[in-house]
């Protein structure tokens, strides 16, 4: 970002200050806690990945950073300021998982409408709506009404109207839900080019290859927790040592399936064998367990483990229950 | 044939859709009940013609058709204006202050009884000269049910409240168009008229209500016009000018529509989330709303002046001579109206809420507010309600500067009124949408 236009921002901040300090965060709805106690802080330039199923917590999260969600207890400072106040919100820039967005206006006039509202006018206004449209490789559809673009560029428009004013701190949250693969890839591309500008990101997602791909930390969210904080390889390590996955279907009777699975302390997942082994020669001795058992191999693979595993393995259900 | 599941399935949706069961039933019966109690035979509580009475004669006859129009049900006889702070009895009306107060609108009829009508009171043969001056009849053309409802009880009051005088112009009249009467006939008219006289005696001392006595002079001429009766419009207009009460009634309704579906625009940004982005942006709710008001403001100002405008060029209406008027009128009318639609926005949760709401309310406000039909046919307990309207003060505004040509300074009250209801409904609506500003 650094041909960007200059930041928008009047309110005094502490760049000295990390970009995200929440401090011991809850939030309840009612009987629901939402966000219960999270504590978490970002460096400059990271990119943190909130990861986690839906109903998380990680919306009423980046909600409570955004300052739309008013907690019951904990702070939340950006760049020193508290989480709502004029200098936090110049600072960070939100792109909510909904299309909040004006159908009605082309993809410039929302974009310049989000800029007026950061106070953003003449010349530097025209700046940022130009380089938000190159962003979002919206150039060639700027004047199309947002209600006419396809789904994909409607997303990429949502995004770039979180960007207008060049904000410090950017939220994303699931900016890639009810996207195609090639749209999505596409919105891979703009994250990775504002990461090489060194924007700081937090990006929530409940897709494990979207974490693993953009996120330098990825934080662990489940049932308003964070249950664990790492880079991938450092979770993954920490849930599975160096030990690798071996997946195996079989043919056979289920009773005995079910037993021998028991048996070697593996775990039965739609109907496929998980083991955890240290080293390749482990999975002979299993094959030859399996039949002994009265079970055929159907088919068999080897994989390390990734953060799919590391939440099975922590949680006990999956990601995407 | 399979119609039974397709009843069933419309029965169930239009249960569980509120907004459309609220309109099925509640609207019907709101716009039943409210014609019902205009036009559905109410007597108890029908509404009474303000009279302006000024008598300049002071005869013994005036005075008693002035008490008996003021003992008349149907009319409220005024003959001061209302006491004000700084003067507690005010002075009574003279022909031109009554004349000035009809063009104000203060009432729709004044009635002069001019010097010497007690003279010769009965109209009979006034071709040949031989009654004296007619009563006046001034009255506000923009109401012309109540100078025929007056001017019809004035013939039935003065048949009834002066049998004496009634009496004696009617024998006067009979001997000088039989050639007069006998000893005997002139002795027994005598004898009736001091019979007559004792009962008017009697009466006045009781004070009773109106006189059943039957009257000497007949009832089949009262339909003619015993009276004589000089009707006088007093607003020097053309009937064009009436076009404005029109553009303002019909707009006003048109306008609350048009600013509660605007306003719905918030719901749309509630929904998508927009709300939420600019919130976290610099614009606070407050600035938010404000922003919408304005908006909402200079459309329906905008509309209103398309149809005065159109008023002007297709009905004549004479718009580019009250201009200023105009403008202070249209911009309280649409800054009020605007501020409504943000209320009833505030207070929906969805777009079908929003047109069950605002279709019910403003169709209400619409019909008691004088949008549908004039106030003055309304009994008076709705039209003392439908000063709780947007619609009604807007219409008295424009009415005066339209059709009573007053100056800006006469439009103080529907002015202040909508500017303060302008300024609550604005702050109810800040206050309700604090539900939108943090979860």
């Amino acid at each position: 970002m650094s041909s960007s236009p200059a930041h928008a921002q009047a309110a005094p901040l502490s760049f000295n200050s990390l970009p995200l300090q929440v401090t011991t965060l809850v939030k309840r709805f009612g009987q629901v806690t939402a966000v219960d106690g999270i504590s978490l802080e970002q460096r400059v330039g990271e990119c943190l990945g909130l990861l986690g199923p839906n109903g998380a917590g990680k919306s009423t999260l980046i909600r409570a950073i955004a300052g739309r969600v008013i907690p019951d207890s904990g702070q939340v400072a950006v760049f020193g300021a508290p989480a709502g106040s004029p200098a936090a919100r110049a600072a960070l820039g939100w792109v909510p998982q909904e299309l909040a967005i004006y159908p009605r206006l082309s993809a410039t006039e929302n974009l310049r409408s989000f800029g007026r509202y950061y106070g953003l006018s003449g010349k530097p206004l025209e700046k940022a709506v130009d380089w938000c449209l190159h962003w979002a490789a919206l150039e060639d559809r700027a004047g199309e009404l947002a209600r006419n673009l396809s789904g994909g560029m409607r997303r990429r428009l949502n995004m770039a109207a979180g960007l207008i004013h060049q904000p410090r701190l950017v939220l994303m949250d699931e900016p890639t839900v009810g996207v195609d693969p090639q749209s999505r890839n596409r919105i891979f591309e703009m994250i990775e080019a504002l990461r090489a500008s060194g924007t700081t990101i937090i990006y929530t997602t409940h897709y494990m290859e979207e974490a693993e791909r953009l996120c330098d930390r990825i934080a662990i969210v489940d049932h308003g927790r964070i249950i664990a904080l790492d880079t991938k390889e450092a979770l993954v390590h920490a849930s599975f040592g160096s030990r690798s996955q071996v997946f195996a279907r079989f043919d056979g009777a289920p009773a005995a399936l079910v037993a021998w699975v028991a048996q070697r302390s593996g775990r039965l997942v739609d109907a496929t064998a998980e083991f955890t082994i240290e080293h390749p020669a482990e999975i002979a001795v299993l094959l030859d367990s399996a039949s002994a058992a009265g079970l055929q191999l159907v088919d068999l693979s080897l994989r390390r483990p990734n953060l799919e595993s590391v939440f099975l393995n922590l949680t006990g259900r999956e990601l995407r229950d | 044939m399979l119609i039974f599941p397709i009843v069933r399935t419309a029965l169930v949706a239009l249960r569980r859709d509120r907004p459309s069961l609220a309109l099925s039933f509640i609207l019907p019966i709101a716009f039943f009940s409210i014609f019902a109690v205009i036009f559905g035979g109410r007597h108890d509580s029908q509404s009474k013609i303000s009279v302006i009475l000024v008598d300049q004669d002071r005869s013994q006859a005036s005075i008693q058709l002035s008490q008996a129009l003021q003992r008349e049900e149907a009319l409220t006889v005024t003959t001061h204006p209302s006491s004000k702070p700084k003067q507690a009895h005010p002075p009574d009306y003279t022909a031109a202050t009554a004349e000035d107060a009809v063009k104000a609108g203060d009432a729709p009829v004044a009635l002069i009884i001019p010097r010497g009508w007690g003279v010769n009171p009965i109209a009979f043969n006034s071709a040949a000269g031989q009654s004296g001056p007619a009563l006046q009849l001034l009255n506000d053309q923009s109401d012309t049910i109540a100078p025929q409802m007056v001017a019809g009880l004035l013939q039935k009051t003065a048949m009834t409240a002066m049998p004496l005088t009634m009496a004696e112009q009617g024998m006067k009249y009979a001997a000088q168009y039989i050639g007069g009467f006998t000893p005997a006939q002139r002795a027994l008219m005598d004898s009736n008229m001091a019979r007559l006289r004792q009962l008017e005696a009697q009466q006045a001392s009781a004070a009773s209500s109106n006189s059943t006595n039957p009257s000497a002079a007949g009832s089949s001429a009262a339909a003619g016009g015993l009276i004589a009766v000089q009707l006088r419009p007093v607003m020097g207009k053309n009937t064009h000018d009436m076009i404005s009460f029109y553009a303002a009634a019909i707009g006003v309704m048109f306008l609350l529509f048009t600013a509660s579906g605007s306003s719905g625009a918030l719901l749309d940004e509630a929904e998508s989330g927009t709300i939420d982005r600019v919130l976290s942006s610099r614009i606070t709710m407050t600035s938010l709303l404000a922003g919408k008001l304005v908006f909402n403001t200079l459309l329906a100002f905008t509309q209103l002046t398309v149809m005065f405008l159109w008023a002007w060029s297709v009905f004549h209406l004479d718009f580019f001579s009250h201009i200023p008027g105009f403008v202070v009128m249209g911009l309280c009318t649409a800054l009020a109206v605007a501020a409504f639609g943000l209320l009833l926005a505030s207070l929906c949760h969805t777009r079908a809420q929003l047109g069950a709401l605002s279709t019910l309310i403003i169709l209400v406000m619409s019909s008691i507010g004088g949008s549908m039909f004039p106030r003055f046919l309304m009994p008076p307990a709705m039209q003392k309600a439908g000063l709780f309207t947007i619609n009604a003060w807007a219409i008295d505004g424009f009415t005066k500067v339209f059709w009573r040509d007053l100056p800006v300074s006469a439009l103080w009250p529907q002015v202040g009124v909508l500017l303060a209801a302008a300024i609550v409904l604005f702050l109810v609506a800040r206050r309700i949408a604090r539900r939108w500003e943090y979860a």
